[in-house]
């Protein structure tokens, strides 16, 4: 058995990362916990010559692609939307676009606003400082002053819009519409010892130059100084507990694949929306027979993803292709609730530029646009360099039917039950993505677009996983309480996306870090009295 | 550029076989189907032979999915699709890809890989043929001003609290 610590975080990606950090100036015995190992930058596919191939192998954005030491298989043959994450120090955000909107105010009042879903137990104004204070542990680069939000303060300069911002933003004035340079979790300078972006377009596959805030270079970074002690290859399996229906620390897989047992004060799990339910489903006992702090039934249910519609054209004229950051602006013109629109919420739109050589190949006789033999070449030059698109981030409201189980026969390496995944896209969805589609496609042809494509959903884009173990005050509704503790086991807390009670129309990432960062200060606040 | 070699028993990398010498054959006519030589454009086919050795180190992760491929357009071709004449060939590519575009999609990425980093057909599109990083791009800041009319427009989000 291992020396008992204060605090034991399970997963170091976006939200374990934060509450590392935040709690580090506790001086409490702090230890995380993570499946993988440190991201190389170095091997990053942007470093060579082969970059578009490497992308789809030890970077692919699938587990079930990869299927390296560090991945779990999902099984996600039960839904349209297959999933996407990344299994190392830094979670995610090694490999995220760093697209980074914050959720809106009404957001967390979904039901009383608009009458569906339920309200969050916290709101806007809760979260405000803690986004604030995570823009400048991540280095945020934005434009203060967008009309879509509440003020907020912009902590490096915006990313450039580029030639081909120029034209959506045109388009769009022409339309009437709101747009504006995305927040973006890539530092456009210098910003505490990070480099600044350099356009290598390779945001989603690792980010070479350091740019790109993943959690591996930016709090960990802090947190190993404040003494958290972080150790990878480290594979949790379950959370054990006592007669007082308390956790008292978690079973691991080490490097060497021996099981060991770390015992623990307070259990912190952040393993995203589908690997937190994961283990807790899989820490089911006689105290728990339906899987840990599940006597809601909630566990794994309500799970939601952001159904994305792509729709993309090419121009007459030359545009930055695959150079430039992957995230640079965003519209939330039809974010707020307009019934007159025949659903309820809304979505945000993301621009999105070209692709390399390679992909613009590849997409371009998927699409049908680029044909084989004859042609192909003259086909392939009216594309390359010169498409641009936009993909929209439709509210996925949660519905129980839509969830996390055990798959009973698929296991990881270990021996653990891998998730299961059944989900199904809802009516208010569809209605969304339909609309989404039709205004995406007006904006691009007011742009001057030509032979546009579109993909809805798109079926590879399971990177937004939330609300499996959503938070409330009701513990017969929900799994964690107002500040992330679980209703059933009063020293194990929740603080990644698991805990989203509905999804909003927006990248979810600086929200679940907001609500890390919100959750360490109620755990700090409540040292005192923090299991009663 | 490449750590492949094509022999005569097939494709292999540096782990070993990729392909047998059936499916590379096939693999080798289908890439020159897809993406023939161009004199307009100075380029050679993909079924060139260096473009083609290289093909092997960028099969990764398709292997299997390449291999059933293959194998399904040699087993249609009535043994070897090698053994067609040019215009059967080319139909029963067409009536192949027409009824199941996801495994071609497969061929298409395989053979786009290794084409598409081809120094000669990145100079042909005006590509500097380097990696991204270190150097990086230029990007042109845009024009900020468009963002006067959305500014004026004022507050669009519902204040809830
Ligand atoms: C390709 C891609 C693009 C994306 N783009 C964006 C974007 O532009 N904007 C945005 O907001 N979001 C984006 N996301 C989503 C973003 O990455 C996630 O929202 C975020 O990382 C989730 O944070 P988390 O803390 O919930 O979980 P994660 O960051 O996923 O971290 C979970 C960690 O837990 C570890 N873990 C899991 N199970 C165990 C276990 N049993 N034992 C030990 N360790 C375990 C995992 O290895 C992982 O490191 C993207 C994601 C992907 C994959």
């Amino acid at each position: 058995m291992n020396d008992p610590v204060d605090v034991l975080i399970i997963g170091s990606g976006a939200s374990g990362a934060a509450v590392a950090w935040s709690l580090a100036d506790t001086r409490m015995r702090i230890l995380c916990l993570e499946q993988g190992d440190w991201p190389d930058s170095a091997r990053y596919p942007s470093t060579g010559r082969d970059f578009e191939t490497r992308q789809f192998e030890d970077y692919a954005i699938s587990p079930n692609r990869r299927g390296l030491a560090a991945d779990y298989p999902v099984n996600d043959d039960d839904t349209p939307i297959k999933i996407a994450n990344f299994n190392g120090v830094g979670g995610g955000t090694v490999l995220y676009a760093g697209h980074f909107p914050r959720l809106h105010p009404s957001d967390f009042r979904v039901r009383s606003l608009d009458g569906v879903a339920e309200d969050w137990p916290i709101d806007y104004r809760t979260l405000e400082p803690f986004y604030a204070l995570n823009d400048r542990m991540m280095g945020v680069a934005s434009l203060a002053g967008d009309p879509a939000y509440p003020p907020k303060d912009s902590v490096v300069p915006p990313l450039p819009i580029g030639r081909t911002g120029e034209l959506m933003g045109g388009a769009m004035n022409t339309l009437g519409w709101h747009w504006w340079p995305s927040d973006s979790a890539i530092t456009s300078r210098e910003y505490e010892g990070r480099a600044p972006c350099i356009n290598l377009g390779h945001c989603g596959h690792g980010c070479a130059q350091g740019a790109k805030a993943s959690t591996d270079i930016t709090y960990w970074q802090e947190a190993l100084r404040n003494r958290v002690e972080l150790r990878t290859r480290c594979r949790v399996s379950r959370i054990e507990t006592n007669d007082d229906r308390m956790a008292t620390g978690a079973w691991y897989f080490d490097a060497n694949g021996e099981e060991v047992f770390q015992p623990a004060e307070i259990v912190v799990m952040a393993c995203n929306g589908i690997g937190t339910p994961r283990i807790l489903l899989n820490s089911a006992s006689e105290r728990f027979p339906d899987g840990l702090a599940n006597s809601s039934g909630q566990v794994g249910r309500n799970l939601m993803f952001h159904p994305y519609a792509l729709a993309r054209g090419r121009f007459d004229e030359p545009l930055e292709g695959f150079r430039g950051s992957r995230v640079f602006m965003w519209s939330m013109e039809f974010y707020e609730t307009d019934p007159a629109r025949g659903f309820l919420r809304g979505y945000c739109y993301q621009f999105t530029r070209g692709y390399g050589p390679v992909v613009t190949a590849v997409n371009g006789m998927a699409d049908g646009v680029v044909p084989w033999g004859e042609g192909h070449h003259d086909a392939y030059r009216k594309l390359f360099d010169r498409q641009a698109g936009l993909v929209s981030i439709c509210e996925d409201l949660p519905e129980e039917i839509n969830r996390v189980t055990l798959d009973p026969r698929l296991k990881d390496g270990n021996g653990i039950p891998a998730p299961k995944i059944t989900y199904r896209l809802g009516e208010n969805t569809l209605k969304m993505l339909d609309h989404s589609l039709a205004r995406g496609i007006d904006v691009l042809k007011a742009a001057g677009a030509r032979d546009i494509v579109t993909r809805s959903p798109l079926p590879y884009a399971g990177w937004h996983l939330l609300g499996t173990a959503r938070m409330g005050t009701d513990p017969k509704r929900s799994v964690v309480n107002e500040w992330g503790r679980a209703h059933d086991v009063r020293n194990l807390f929740v603080v990644d996306g698991s805990v989203f009670v509905t999804s909003g129309g927006v990248n979810p990432t600086s929200t679940i870090q907001a609500i890390a960062l919100y959750v360490a200060d109620q755990i700090k606040a409540r040292l005192h009295d923090l299991f009663d | 550029m490449t750590s492949s070699t094509e022999t005569a028993a097939g494709m292999e990398d540096v782990a070993g076989p990729v392909l047998s010498p059936a499916q590379s054959a096939c693999l080798r006519l289908l890439a020159g189907m897809m993406i023939p030589a161009s004199a307009d454009y100075g380029v050679p086919g993909a079924d060139d032979a260096v473009i083609f050795a290289d093909m092997a180190t960028t099969i990764g992760r398709d292997r299997e999915a390449l291999s059933r491929t293959l194998d399904s357009v040699e087993e249609a071709a009535g043994g070897r699709l090698a053994d067609l004449e040019r215009t059967d060939r080319a139909a029963l590519v067409d009536r192949l890809r027409a009824r199941d575009p996801g495994a071609f999609a497969v061929v298409e990425a395989v053979v786009s890989r290794a084409y598409y980093r081809d120094d000669r057909v990145l100079k042909s599109l005006g590509v500097e043929a380097r990696p991204p990083f270190p150097k990086g791009y230029a990007v042109g800041q845009g024009d900020w001003s468009l963002l006067d009319p959305v500014r004026a427009r004022g507050p669009i989000y519902r204040d809830a609290g």
